[in-house]
């Protein structure tokens, strides 16, 4: 046996693993860290990066878009380079963004697990994660949207995006009316999580 | 970088099997056919990752469904779509 030294994975205000899983888990992140593949500060590094992204991230971009035409014609173009001008970077996964007008709604969802841009907006809210979002918002997105309180005519067309390989999707709310004075973080304040997701429409009302 | 096989709105099926290894094509989607939203790049092909390194990468397609080709009693309205990404080893071409 020899004496290990857990301090360098195992964060002070975790629990002991509980469960073989959570054991192997952190029998592996130690051999990694022993054989040099990355070092403990590298993942602590990499944890913090992770739990410190929020949606502020991703309204941050909406706000610039709706201010910016010609940024936000790049943003809808080439999302995953233009994003890079905000200092956000989530290669080698692609990244599109997808607008909502007033006869197209979009909203996301990973029917497989739980692809997100955790980057852009922060961990996933469980709903997200849950079977019921994920099966459902495929096969009668129009239920489940209105059970999110977005309901809408069928001139609108609803359109799902099933992030089911190497894309990340971000929605770009639309822009809601009287706020022409507003500054650019004025208006990164009216952007919620959920409008980034497409499960909140109408940014005028109160979410 | 190999020359994609399909071009954007090409009419394609997506394939209707099931390999025993991980694949990210959801049951709903197989044998349904759509068209070719938009051509995206290059990635590892997840059938791929436990043996080996995912490669030789794959070419990756975003395709367009109607909803009420993906759902006999969809009811929601006419126009409303699924995006869903597919690998090109998973299409074949539709008429």
């Amino acid at each position: 046996m020899t004496d290990h030294d857990h301090s360098r994975t195992f964060q002070p205000d975790h629990p002991e693993p509980k469960s073989d899983a959570a054991l192997i888990g952190l029998a592996l992140r130690e051999l990694l860290i022993e054989d040099g593949v990355y070092s403990a500060e590298e993942e602590q590094a990499m944890i913090a990066r992770m739990q410190g992204a929020s949606p502020e991230n991703g309204a941050q971009i909406v706000a610039h878009a709706w201010t910016d035409p010609a940024f936000k014609q790049r943003l809808l173009e080439n999302a995953a380079e233009t994003i890079k001008e905000l200092g956000f970077d989530l290669s080698p996964l692609e990244f599109t963004v997808m607008q909502n007008t007033d006869t197209v709604h979009n909203v996301i969802v990973c029917t497989l697990c739980s692809c997100y841009p955790r980057t852009l907006l922060g961990m996933s809210p469980a709903w997200y994660k849950s079977k019921n979002y994920r099966a459902r918002m495929v096969h009668e997105p129009r239920l489940v949207l209105a059970e999110f309180g977005v309901e809408m005519t069928d001139e609108v067309e609803v359109h799902v995006h099933d992030s089911t390989a190497e894309l990340r999707y971000m929605v770009l709310p639309q822009r809601p009316p009287g706020t022409d004075d507003l500054s650019e973080s004025e208006l990164a304040a009216l952007v919620t999580r959920d409008s980034l997701i497409g499960t909140h429409r109408d940014l005028g009302a109160q979410g | 970088m190999t020359t994609p096989r399909y071009a954007v709105g090409q009419r394609v099926r997506i394939t209707d099997r099931t390999p025993p290894v991980h694949h990210r094509v959801p049951t709903y989607a197989k044998g349904k056919t759509g068209i070719i939203e938009r051509v995206c790049g290059m990635h590892g092909q997840p059938e791929r990752f436990v043996p080996g390194d995912g490669k030789p990468f794959r070419r990756l397609y975003r395709v367009r469904i109607p909803q009420s080709e993906l759902w006999h009693a969809y009811e929601g309205a006419p126009g409303d779509k699924l995006d869903i990404e597919i690998f090109e080893h998973w299409l074949e071409p539709a008429k």
